[in-house]
């Protein structure tokens, strides 16, 4: 489809009105989609793949005042329709009623950041041609104001053909007339004169002819975007500053979370001790005590530390930090094979591999996509966090390093954190130098402007996150505690349940133990990096169930049974527990990554091949770490 | 740099310093990689200016049509800009 004439023709072939209208959004990307798309359906959305295609979208309802509903659709961020990449030809086709199992839209938002119209006004010219109903939706117009630009809406509409409106979707003004729009009657753009949409200079003279019709008047440059670049790209306050906020991040962690986690496990505590007093001394009492309590609220009372970590990464993302920090960052991912390009998604490792591992597919580069891939379960993921956490708090002492500023259980996470990222870099190294050679792929980053990061918004990652966690501890982490404690309590002696060595779980632990010996890890701990398999922090609930087991037989009441901390200091030696964090550092104990990097490279090939490397890095780096410490090395 | 005698002299984007600024000639780079380039805001005869960079000078950002992009000096290097008064 090359002009508007071509579309003319696809147009009225497919109008196939069902009774809920689903409503595309389109936009480059900072254009503020997302912002826009959270403030129309709020909690009523959800995180969905197209069916074939890796392409992560959301999709939400929204109400309307009538009552009616529509499904409103977000499509990835795109500056064209020419499919280049995976993003564009998706949104190409989603809008040409050509992607498998979803049907056409009905209509759609396009979303365009009207401080920067000129260049945004391009991608009108293929979304118009699409001949489906449009309403072009200027965002940030609060910024355009105050910035002395201006842009005449009706005049606008004329041109286009089809209805504006401006709005600032961070601040919630202007939202109405979306909302009007989508409650009304859709009408198909009137057909306007466009231009050939292969030819980028062509579609620029367009928008700029458009725009000066509709009397844009551009706005002054960003002064506080400029400023804030002078210090956070500054050659030494610049680094300087990326340094200092990480730092913040894993002190924080620690601090400010800790009240938190202290008054969660508290909740968890002493909920357990009052089921355990008022409920009748039966086995399915113990189980729940044991088993839920013990497995699944071990893990639960990690959640405030993951969301203070979320909320941090959230800010960087939003504010527009990440794509300075990409900047910085991408000489030294260059010197390893990879670009800045590849950063994005590491750092959103952080968070977890699963969405990193999607997000690599804005790396053009095939080999350097798959590179990225396989190092971004190194890079320390959230489900990390409480095992790190349990571990150092277990066996490091809290006391200052860098004065009040840094303190060493802080400075322990810093540098596991440091020794995840070295992994991925000698891995990517590696990677590069060898079988995923190839030419270098050009860098090309927009920076966009500082933006506030919006409560809403924010606020919604924080929610999302914090279902997923939950989820998770509802069923993967449930189900593996309730079947370890039934493992644990069979086969039945006398009709009673056997002391743990001798159960079917402590049978499996001790069996693997010679093997893990040599790591300082006992039986118990062997169980645990069993279930870990499943996703890693089910090591905290294995080992809750087991301790509470164990406490359970030693004391005779549920309620006493031994802190995991206090648990975990009798059963390793300090050279075993840094051996432990050496194994999760290194490990790929997580079956969701393995299951997305399957699907994201088309086969088990990479999978196996990461998994195997992943876990023999884990079990002869703790295999060094512990015999240097039998050693009397460190 | 002695660019600032010949300012009709054609050099490249790389040879920019931060602050000056040029008039974009051409994209001597394959056809693919110039349209997304010229989708971030690289059209032939749009201003391009040199802002900040990452510490070491490269990647550098590039002002050009109401954006900023940051570019490798070895990409840079593939734009030719005509100085501008």
């Amino acid at each position: 489809m090359s002009d508007c004439h071509g579309s003319a023709v696809e147009l009225a072939q497919v109008r196939p009105s069902g009774t809920r209208k689903t409503v595309a959004i389109v936009g480059p990307p900072n254009a503020g989609k997302s912002t826009l798309f959270n403030l129309l359906t709020g909690l009523r959305q959800k995180v969905a793949n197209f069916p074939g295609v890796t392409v992560e979208h959301r999709v939400g309802s929204m109400k309307l005042r009538d009552g009616r509903e529509v499904d409103l659709l977000d499509l990835p961020g795109v500056y064209s329709l020419e499919p280049r990449s995976e993003d564009e030809r998706i949104t190409r086709d989603a809008l040409l009623g050509k992607l498998p199992g979803v049907s056409r839209p009905d209509a759609v938002l396009l979303i365009l950041d009207s401080t920067n119209l000129g260049r945004h006004l391009m991608l009108a010219a293929p979304v118009l041609s699409a001949g489906i109903p449009t309403l072009v939706v200027l965002n940030m117009a609060d910024d355009l104001e105050k910035r002395g630009g201006s842009v005449d809406a009706e005049a606008l509409a004329n041109q286009l053909g089809a209805p504006v409106a401006l709005i600032s979707a961070a601040k919630n003004e202007g939202v109405d007339a979306v909302r009007n729009y989508l409650s009304g009657q859709f009408a198909v753009p009137k057909p306007v004169e466009l231009p050939v949409l292969q030819d980028v200079p062509k579609c620029r003279q367009w928008s700029a002819k458009v725009g000066n019709q509709a009397r844009y008047q551009p706005p002054a440059p960003p002064v506080w975007t400029r400023r804030l670049d002078s210090v956070f790209l500054h050659p030494i306050a610049g680094p300087a500053i990326f340094f200092f906020v990480a730092v913040l991040v894993f002190q924080t962690i620690f601090t400010v979370a800790q009240p938190l986690m202290d008054a969660t496990e508290r909740g968890v505590s002493t909920s357990a001790a009052w089921i355990g007093e008022t409920m009748p001394e039966t086995w399915w009492r113990d189980l729940l005590v044991e088993g839920v309590w013990g497995g699944v609220g071990s893990v639960v009372v990690f959640l405030p530390q993951i969301l203070i970590l979320f909320l941090f990464i959230g800010i960087l993302e939003d504010s527009g930090y990440l794509a300075r920090a990409a900047l910085i960052a991408d000489r030294t991912m260059a010197r390893i094979g990879l670009q800045g390009k590849s950063f994005i998604p590491l750092l959103s490792a952080y968070a977890c591999a699963v969405p990193a591992i999607m997000a690599t597919r804005t790396i053009e580069n095939a080999r350097d996509r798959i590179a990225t891939i396989l190092i971004a379960p190194f890079m320390t993921c959230s489900a990390r966090l409480p095992v790190y956490t349990l571990i150092i708090a277990a066996f490091i002492p809290e006391r200052p390093v860098l004065g009040s500023f840094l303190g060493s259980r802080a400075a322990a996470m810093l540098g596991l954190y440091v020794l995840g990222f070295l992994a991925a870099l000698v891995t990517a190294r590696l990677l590069k130098s060898s079988i995923l050679k190839s030419d270098r792929m050009p860098f090309m980053l927009e920076m966009p402007p500082y933006r506030w990061p919006t409560v809403r918004s924010l606020g919604l990652r924080l929610y999302d996150r914090a279902m997923a966690f939950l989820k998770r501890a509802g069923t993967v982490i449930l189900a593996v505690s309730i079947g370890l404690w039934v493992l644990a309590h069979l086969p039945l002696k006398d009709g009673r349940p056997p002391k743990i060595e001798d159960s079917l779980a402590g049978t499996f632990g001790r069996t693997v133990e010679p093997l893990i010996e040599p790591l300082g890890f006992n039986w118990k701990i062997g169980i645990g990096l069993l279930t870990s398999l499943a996703a890693r922090e089910v090591i905290i609930g294995t080992l809750g169930t087991i301790y509470g087991i164990e406490g359970a037989g030693e004391e005779g009441s549920p309620e006493q049974s031994v802190g995991l901390q206090q648990a975990l200091q009798r059963d390793l030696t300090p050279g075993a527990a840094v051996a432990l964090l050496i194994f999760f550092a290194f490990a790929m104990q997580c079956l969701s990554t393995l299951a997305v990097v399957r699907r994201e490279t088309g086969g088990w090939k990479w999978p196996a091949a990461q998994f195997a490397y992943m876990t023999v890095l884990a079990y002869f780096g703790a295999l060094v770490v512990n015999q240097a410490a039998i050693r009397g090395l460190f | 740099m002695q660019l600032s005698v010949d300012k009709r002299r054609w050099v490249t984007l790389a040879d920019l310093l931060e602050g000056q600024q040029g008039v974009l000639d051409c994209l001597e780079l394959p056809e693919d990689l110039a349209r997304r380039l010229m989708e971030l805001g690289f059209v032939p005869g749009h201003v391009v200016a040199a802002a900040k960079s990452a510490p070491g000078g490269d990647p550098r950002v590039f002002r050009v049509d109401g954006s900023e992009v940051a570019l490798r000096r070895e990409t840079a290097r593939c734009l030719r800009v005509r100085l501008a008064e």
